[in-house]
């Protein structure tokens, strides 16, 4: 088997050998998550799950999709979750919002529904130009981020529909036209036709009942931000665990005695650092599961879950070695990496919604694992899949990497074993 | 007898500190060599060297053919070392521990499996394997240091003051597993700065001091060196002036040389029993009063102290 493989098992042997540390990476996240579910009334019969949330919704299309999304808001499945209002006013609606008497207004500009489904005579020649759909506004109030992130799930979830139906209606036709099978004269009828089926599939698509599980998706459990908040601030003190386990195996004799066994140097750090990737991911998966089965929450789309854990732990990992590196004790990298865990935990997002935060704290914010980590889990939370996961993920593999460059960089500068 | 290690001119500098200066040896195939020395003397830094733990200030050494410098992976795999401070996973088991740096040896397998039963029962820790090293004395944790030096049955072992702080009992065993490992045809390098255990092992000795190779050979070609003679050695108090002691007994006859250290007084004389009446009149002329007095025939601890000046252990 791979040393750095075997190396890496063999640090997380030990990782389930330490009892304090395992009291601190596991007993201690899932036990402040059960007091912040008490805190949050989730384990008391409560309801705090978020609801009623008020959202303005301006219809200037008055076409067939602007009315189906303004019917999706008004529709029974959303009843609990959203208490939508008409106006006819763009600039009013902004200023409701900023006078923070709704958590989002929605504009839906005029021609936006014909800026999709073709209008009646337009011509499909080989020379078609698809027009530029016009985008919907979501305008948000920023004092409510949860609320209004919610709001725009819902948007983002229609429009994606519309997309998805209006590219692929697209290109079929294009296609049949160029091969002949069906005749440009009869496109605008077809064309009708298929836009038609779009609207249905599209409202057939976006059903937030109960039984399939989009209602409840969509109902935002406020433990659904803390729960992976407490478990990435606790990743924190996990990767710096491991990056001490470094410096305590050089001040222990093994690192050294790994040296001169014939193993490549890159294998050594490799595998300590595969070591410490393997606790994160350890930590970070018990949790979740253990949350999942005691306390039946919700994370969201599996696949998302996993590859979001495996970019979050690899983006922490990368602050582990930077810590290590800096460092040259194990008490050192001990007591920075408690300061970095509070510090990012503040920062990130743990315990107070990024969203209340100025926005250049919102920007400093992303320097932190946990800030991108919360931004995935809530994407889940609020029904989001891997493929809406894409920019916290490449920003969690980015910081990964390019820490993980500079902590080579300065072990190799510093010396990986020398004192 | 073929050379197994050559070391040519070896130096190691930490700044302007000058921790080995230049060391010139080499080691036959099957033989014991002791590096004897006080703490301090380099014994640790020139294996760091040859076991390509630290990359020379200048100078080379070969194992088995291959260069430190230019092919560190050949030397690894020729070599076994057994560093002085223990180098184990202690919440891992004895035999956990060796699994693991077998599998870092190469090892797997049934040839891993089989390794690891042979070398437990070697150091006498089958009955023990399961349990974590942490709950083991430290004789037996040497044990399975030593073990794990052993793992890929290596040409040259290097055992690095293996017997440094453990009980009477523990360290008979280690020496007599080195013994048995040389029977059975393994080469040791082997640090101490106990002049017994060099004496009791080695086919060879090496002594160092501040980093320079002050003497090499035999144990017979060593106190040769320092002739038939005794060395008496007065324990004084810590007020005492020792200087003064040793200069007083200087001139006297059949007094070869008298040098002081902080609370001994060292005399080389061709027969200490003829002398030892005149140098306690002379220590009670001084007012200086002995607290013990050791005579000791030519040694290697006697070889030390005559190149030196000083005894081993200062």
């Amino acid at each position: 088997m791979n040393k750095l493989l075997l190396i890496g098992i063999k640090d997380l042997k030990l990782m389930f050998r330490d009892r304090a540390a395992l009291t601190f990476m596991l007993l201690a996240p899932f036990l402040l998550t059960l007091a912040m579910g008490f805190v949050t009334g989730r384990f008391s019969g409560g309801s705090t799950g978020i609801s009623d949330i008020p959202v303005i919704i301006v219809n200037l299309d008055q076409g067939d999709l602007g009315n189906a999304l303004e019917d999706l808001f008004n529709s029974a499945d959303l009843a609990e979750l959203m208490e939508p209002s008409a106006s006819s006013d763009p600039e009013a609606a902004r200023q409701l919002i900023e006078s923070n008497e709704a958590s989002a207004a929605i504009i839906i500009p005029k021609g936006f529904t014909q800026s999709i489904i073709p209008a009646a005579g337009a011509t499909f020649g080989q020379d078609y130009v698809e027009p530029e759909p016009i985008q919907i506004e979501v305008y948000t109030n920023p004092s409510s981020p949860t609320s209004a992130g919610i709001v725009k799930a819902v948007v983002d979830e229609f429009i994606s529909r519309i997309e998805e139906g209006r590219t692929s209606g697209m290109t079929s036709f294009l296609q049949l036209m160029q091969s002949g099978l069906v005749d440009p004269q009869n496109i605008e009828a077809e064309a009708g036709t298929l836009f038609q089926n779009v609207e249905q599939t599209e409202s057939n698509t976006i059903t937030l009942t109960k039984n399939t599980e989009g209602a409840d998706a969509v109902e935002f459990d406020l433990l659904s931000y803390f729960a992976p908040g407490i478990a990435l601030m606790f990743l924190m003190y996990t990767v710096s665990y491991g990056g001490r386990s470094i410096l305590a195996e050089r001040a222990g004799g093994t690192l050294p005695r790994l040296m001169i066994s014939p193993t490549q140097t890159a294998q050594v750090l490799g595998g300590k650092v595969l070591g410490i990737f393997f606790m994160g991911v350890a930590q970070v998966g018990i949790l979740i599961l253990a949350s999942t089965m005691f306390f039946q929450f919700r994370w969201g789309d599996a696949l998302g879950v996993i590859v979001l854990i495996l970019a979050a732990v690899l983006g922490a990992t990368g602050w582990g070695m930077l810590i290590t590196a800096f460092a040259r004790t194990p008490a050192q990298v001990a007591n920075t990496g408690t300061i970095v865990m509070l510090i990012f935990s503040i920062l990130g997002g743990s315990f107070i919604s990024l969203e209340n935060f100025p926005p250049f704290m919102q920007t400093i914010s992303k320097i932190t694992p946990i800030a991108w980590g919360l931004d995935g889990f809530t994407t889940l939370a609020l029904g989001g899949t891997l493929p809406n996961l894409v920019e916290p993920i490449t920003a969690l593999l980015i910081m990964g990497a390019v820490l993980f460059g500079i902590a080579v960089v300065l072990f190799n500068r510093n010396g990986l074993v020398q004192l | 007898m073929k050379s197994i290690l050559e070391v040519k001119e070896l130096k190691k500098n930490y700044g302007d500190f000058q921790a080995v200066k230049g060391i010139s040896f080499e080691i036959k195939e099957g033989e014991i060599f002791s590096l004897l020395g006080p703490n301090g003397a380099g014994k640790t830094t020139t294996i760091s060297m040859l076991s390509t733990l630290y990359a020379p200030t200048a100078g080379d050494a070969t194992v088995a053919g291959h260069s430190v410098t230019k092919a560190p992976m050949q030397v690894r795999n020729a070599i076994g070392v057994v560093p002085q401070d223990l180098a184990l996973y202690e919440d891992l088991s004895a035999k956990e521990n060796l699994i693991f740096w077998g599998q870092m040896y190469g090892l797997s397998g049934k040839s891993l499996t089989s390794r690891v039963n042979e070398v437990l029962n070697q150091i006498d820790l089958a009955d023990k394997a399961k349990n974590r090293v942490k709950t083991f004395s430290g004789g037996m944790k040497r044990r399975v240091n030593i073990g794990v030096g052993l793992l890929h049955k290596p040409k040259l072992l290097f055992m690095d003051e293996p017997t440094v702080g453990i009980d009477p009992q523990s360290r008979r065993a280690i020496l007599d597993t080195v013994k048995d490992l040389n029977r059975q045809g393994m080469t040791v390098l082997y640090t101490t700065h106990y002049m017994e255990e060099a004496q009791e092992l080695s086919d060879r000795v090496g002594i160092i001091d501040h980093g320079e190779l002050i003497a090499i050979g035999t144990q017979k070609e060593l106190t040769k060196q320092v002739g038939h003679t005794d060395t008496l050695i007065l324990h004084i108090s810590e007020n005492e002036d020792a200087n003064a002691l040793a200069d007083s007994l200087k001139n006297m006859p059949d007094v070869l040389e008298a040098r002081a250290t902080d609370h001994e007084v060292s005399i080389i004389t061709p027969q200490a029993e003829n002398i030892l009446a005149s140098v306690v009149s002379k220590a009670n002329e001084r007012g200086i009063k002995i607290r013990s007095i050791d005579i000791r025939e030519p040694n290697l601890e006697a070889v030390f102290l005559h190149l030196t000046g000083r005894a081993l252990r200062d």
